[in-house]
């Protein structure tokens, strides 16, 4: 929509509307979210970590039980929520770089996120069915 | 890329990549984990006997250090993101601290995993 096209009057010069934007239209967004996840997930490393090693070679009964109390599964949460999305984030920008079919750069990109997704939302299920019990 | 002399940092940002690509198919690992926990005991067992085996140990410890290593790099790459760290000193600081650190987290944590009963 160029200025010359769009029927609606604007106060917007054509520089400010695609300013920040750069070659993939979508501006500076995944670098800010890249940066926002990462910076989320050095601040919880340390108590994932913790929960990880007080799990290690206990049963599952132990795990469940430590999995479902609020405060862990909030910082699992927090901790898949980012990762997810940095590697998101992380594996488009590889694909973006070395793929350089067209075609196989879409499908590569979809099941990029169909994977990241797919990871995010298998992990919060878990957490979550462990928190509610059943 | 012949042209250039390999310089640390070059080989540091190549390494940045390989982790973060290792990390990503390692993520499913922890959603194995987390599954099976909420699976029942039966398939606890079995990421418990992965992960206690020769084999699963290796992964474990190799995903260890792609994760300290990432995340040390990644602090790097903020420093710089945030416009301080590019003299030559710096720089080379910087990537042999983020080399140095990663590998001395992997180490700490496995001894506090295993002073924790990650031997059990």
């Amino acid at each position: 929509m160029s200025a010359s096209e769009s029927p609606k009057r604007s106060l917007r010069t054509p520089l400010g509307r695609v300013r920040n934007l750069g070659a993939a239209h979508s501006g500076t967004s995944d670098f800010w979210r890249q940066r926002i996840t990462a910076v989320a997930m050095t601040l919880l490393m340390i108590p994932a970590l913790v929960i990880i090693v007080m799990l290690l070679g206990r049963n599952q009964v132990y795990a469940a039980q430590t999995l479902s109390s609020i405060p862990v599964a909030v910082i699992l949460l927090l901790f898949i929520f980012a990762s997810a999305w940095h590697m998101k984030i992380g594996m488009q920008v590889v694909i973006e770089d070395y793929v350089h079919n067209e075609k196989l750069k879409l499908v590569s990109i979809m099941l990029n996120n169909f994977f990241s997704v797919a990871v995010a939302l298998a992990s919060t299920y878990a957490i979550l069915k462990l928190s509610s019990g059943v | 890329m012949q042209v250039y002399r390999w310089t640390l940092t070059m080989a540091l940002s190549i390494i940045h990549r390989a982790t973060g690509i290792a990390l990503y198919f390692g993520t499913l690992l922890l959603v194995w984990w987390l599954v099976a926990a909420a699976s029942g005991p039966a398939a606890y067992a079995h990421v418990q006997a992965f992960a206690g085996s020769i084999i699963g140990r290796l992964i474990v410890f190799g995903y260890t250090w792609a994760l300290m290593h990432h995340m040390l790099s990644g602090i790097r790459h903020f420093v710089w993101d945030l416009g301080y760290g590019f003299k030559a000193n710096e720089r080379e600081a910087l990537t042999w601290g983020a080399l140095i650190g990663g590998i001395a987290l992997t180490v700490l944590i496995w001894i506090v995993a295993y002073a924790n009963g990650g031997g059990r």
